[in-house]
């Protein structure tokens, strides 16, 4: 009887050390160890699962060279990824379980939605976080429209949308050297109206008149009118900031009203190609976030990685993004801080702040006081029927 | 350039648009003319003759000539296959029937299409394309030019077609009157099919033309354009067929010219406002005839 006592009480001892030990077992990664831990959140199923895809793939492309040339500092960087399916609530989720993982700075996510969800978690921890594509303002911005707070900690690798508007006037004055420019335009799209300000804005900064600035309905196939308007005053270039079918349909009509002047575009003329024909669209010139053809090694290497091409500019914002990311985590190894302290963490945001000139596949880095990337756009010419890549500009 | 020769530029814009419309508005007055069905359906038929053309010349490599005709011949059949297939059992029943069965075989047509090749506008650029003329300052593109003559011309064929040919006299007795013209010995399927049959090639014609212009066929362009016609039916007078010309062509000045002012956002608005005040003012139309109903 008291034998048997002793054999449970030395079995629940056992048992109770072993859970002990299990405990122990789940430590975060030590502080001086080989790995610098981040996360990366991606919709990789789901509805546009094709873009979280893109971005996860390029991103990881990164980190592989980066670790293969020795890391960072001597050490490796362990990606920890969760798919957030697109939406916020399991955005959430899935950041809750990186912080408990123990990461050091997220990149991420893919959609507007769920990445303002996340920015709002990563503000409150201060988690330098960057996106490779949410577009929307609200991203880095804490109320956009009424305040120019910003959530500092939260960067992202593409240019937002009215950036492309400003670019094409630009374009225009110093390559193309024109004097005047129209504008036509969607109403009631958020992308057109939002491009089409950006460029009558910057248009009047360098020195371009503004002649005509006509407006169009959704669903429009007709453009005669606005484009007889447009070929009355017959500017320099016609700034068209819609998506191809419509840019399609206004090159080929305006070309028969007798419209001559350079048409400029945004990138949603990608694929504008197969929709007006060669002659019309000669000379045609649109910005967009990156050309395809216009790095060859980088997309050979991701042919070679994943067994298929890129789809167009996501696979390489989000090698951008890891990039900065990763050059901004170098320079927090520099100051021999602890990974993963609040120190570090404050040394990455602060070094992201700081790039300036970093070279990468979608431009050269440096970013605004909204942690909008000032960044060159890739502009892309039609030429022969083809959509070719010319430079950085 | 000189504010009159704009104004002439969108004077011809608005002739060549509205040449259209007045193509697709003849079919609506052709057939409610005789069987007083407004055949919601006819907008679509232009959707499928853009198809005709896109798939003959981007599938079967066909020349541009040969597709057009394709179209005209697949639109006319078309015309014809719903007629005998939706609206001739229909015949005795109540007109409301008839409207609600015409809406249904457009969606059907929109649906289908969007199935089959998707809901992405395929493109057939450069149909025809020729020498633009220039009259001073004034640019008139080969596509207008065409669009125009080609429209006048299937309109005065039609005008002969209906006022010189028995077949036409045949049309213009059921017309008056289905019981009696039946009473005379006109076959009264083959007239009904018959116009079914003028007012899709038509409509094929039209669908030609658009492509011309336009360059792009989607799924769903045969909506707006048709219930556009229809309006111009209205205002010419429904059943009227110089009515449904003149319709044609005054809807499409007017989408021009409120274009042309800047007001381009209110373009449909002033077309469905131009249905409203005619039905209100003078539901017959400019040159249709007021129908006492009998009791």
């Amino acid at each position: 009887m008291k034998m048997k006592k002793i054999i449970a009480l030395a079995l629940s001892c056992a048992l109770t050390v072993g859970l002990l030990a299990g405990c122990g077992g789940d430590k975060k990664p030590e502080s001086g160890s080989n790995e610098i831990v981040i996360g990366l959140l991606a919709n990789t199923t789901g509805g546009a699962a094709v873009y979280g895809i893109s971005v996860r793939n390029g991103a990881m492309l990164y980190i592989d060279e980066l670790n293969a040339k020795g890391g960072i500092n001597g050490k490796t960087v362990k990606v920890i990824e969760y798919d957030d399916k697109g939406e916020a609530t399991e955005a959430i989720n899935a950041y809750s379980r990186l912080v408990s993982d123990g990461i050091t700075a997220v990149i991420g996510s893919v959609l507007t939605g769920p990445t303002i969800a996340v920015a709002d978690e990563t503000f409150e921890g201060n988690m330098p976080q960057i996106t490779a594509s949410a577009t929307a303002a609200g991203v880095t911005r804490l109320d956009p429209g009424n305040s120019n707070e910003i959530r500092s900690n939260v960067f992202r690798a593409c240019f937002i949308d009215p950036f492309q508007g400003e670019k094409m006037a630009q374009y225009a004055a110093e390559k193309l050297k024109a004097k005047t420019a129209a504008v036509i335009y969607e109403t009631g799209s958020d992308y057109s109206e939002g491009l089409m300000e950006a460029f009558v804005a910057k248009c009047a900064q360098e020195g371009i008149t503004v002649t005509n600035t006509e407006a169009y309905a959704t669903g429009d196939k007709a453009f005669q009118a606005q484009l007889t308007n447009i070929a009355a005053s017959q500017p320099d270039v016609i700034f068209c900031p819609n998506y191809y079918e419509d840019d399609g349909l206004i090159v080929t009509q305006a070309r028969q009203v007798g419209v001559t002047g350079t048409f400029l575009g945004g990138d949603g003329w990608a694929g504008v190609k197969d929709y007006a024909s060669a002659a019309d669209l000669e000379g045609s010139v649109y910005c967009s976030g990156y050309g395809s053809g216009a790095n060859p090694e980088f997309e050979a290497a991701y042919e070679a990685k994943y067994g298929e091409p890129i789809t167009g500019m996501f696979e390489p914002l989000g090698y951008d993004a890891a990039m900065l990311l990763c050059a901004a985590i170098a320079e927090a190894e520099k100051q021999g801080l602890e990974a993963g302290s609040d120190a570090y963490k404050q040394a990455i945001i602060d070094a992201m702040k700081a790039t300036n000139g970093l070279e990468g596949l979608t431009g050269t880095f440096a970013f605004d006081q909204y942690n909008d990337p000032i960044k060159s756009a890739s502009m892309m010419k039609l030429e022969g029927g083809a959509e070719v890549f010319t430079e950085l500009f | 350039m000189h504010l009159f020769s704009i104004l002439i530029s969108q004077i011809i814009n608005g002739l060549q648009s509205g040449a259209i419309y007045a193509l697709v508005a003849l079919g609506y007055s052709m057939v409610y003319g005789i069987i007083l069905l407004l055949n919601f359906a006819h907008g679509d038929i232009i959707m499928v003759g853009a198809y005709a053309v896109w798939f003959s010349m981007a599938h079967l490599g066909l020349h541009p000539i040969p597709s057009m005709l394709l179209a005209v011949a697949a639109s006319t059949l078309l015309g014809v296959l719903i007629e005998k297939l939706a609206y001739t059992p229909l015949r005795s029943a109540p007109r409301l029937s008839l409207l609600i069965t015409a809406i249904g075989v457009s969606f059907l047509l929109e649906n289908s299409f969007q199935l089959i090749f998707g809901a992405g506008a395929q493109t057939v650029p450069n149909l025809i394309s020729g020498p633009s003329l220039q009259v001073g300052s004034v640019t008139v593109s080969f596509s207008a030019m065409l669009t125009i003559l080609v429209s006048v011309i299937c309109m005065a064929g039609l005008t002969f077609l209906v006022q010189k040919t028995k077949l036409g006299k045949a049309m213009r007795a059921v017309s008056e009157n289905m019981s009696a013209a039946q009473l005379m010995g006109i076959s009264l399927n083959r007239t009904i099919s018959f116009t079914f049959a003028m007012g899709s090639a038509l409509a094929g014609v039209g669908s030609v033309l658009y492509l011309c212009t336009y360059g792009q066929a989607s799924p769903t362009m045969g909506s707006m354009l048709g219930l556009k016609a229809f309006v111009a039916a209205v205002l010419g007078g429904i059943g009227s067929l110089p009515g449904a010309m003149i319709g044609g062509f005054a809807i499409g000045l007017t989408e021009a010219l409120v274009s042309a002012a800047g007001l381009s956002v209110w373009k449909d608005g002033a077309v469905f406002a131009i249905l409203i005040v005619v039905l209100l003012v003078k539901p017959t139309g400019l040159l249709g005839k007021p129908m006492v109903e009998k009791v």
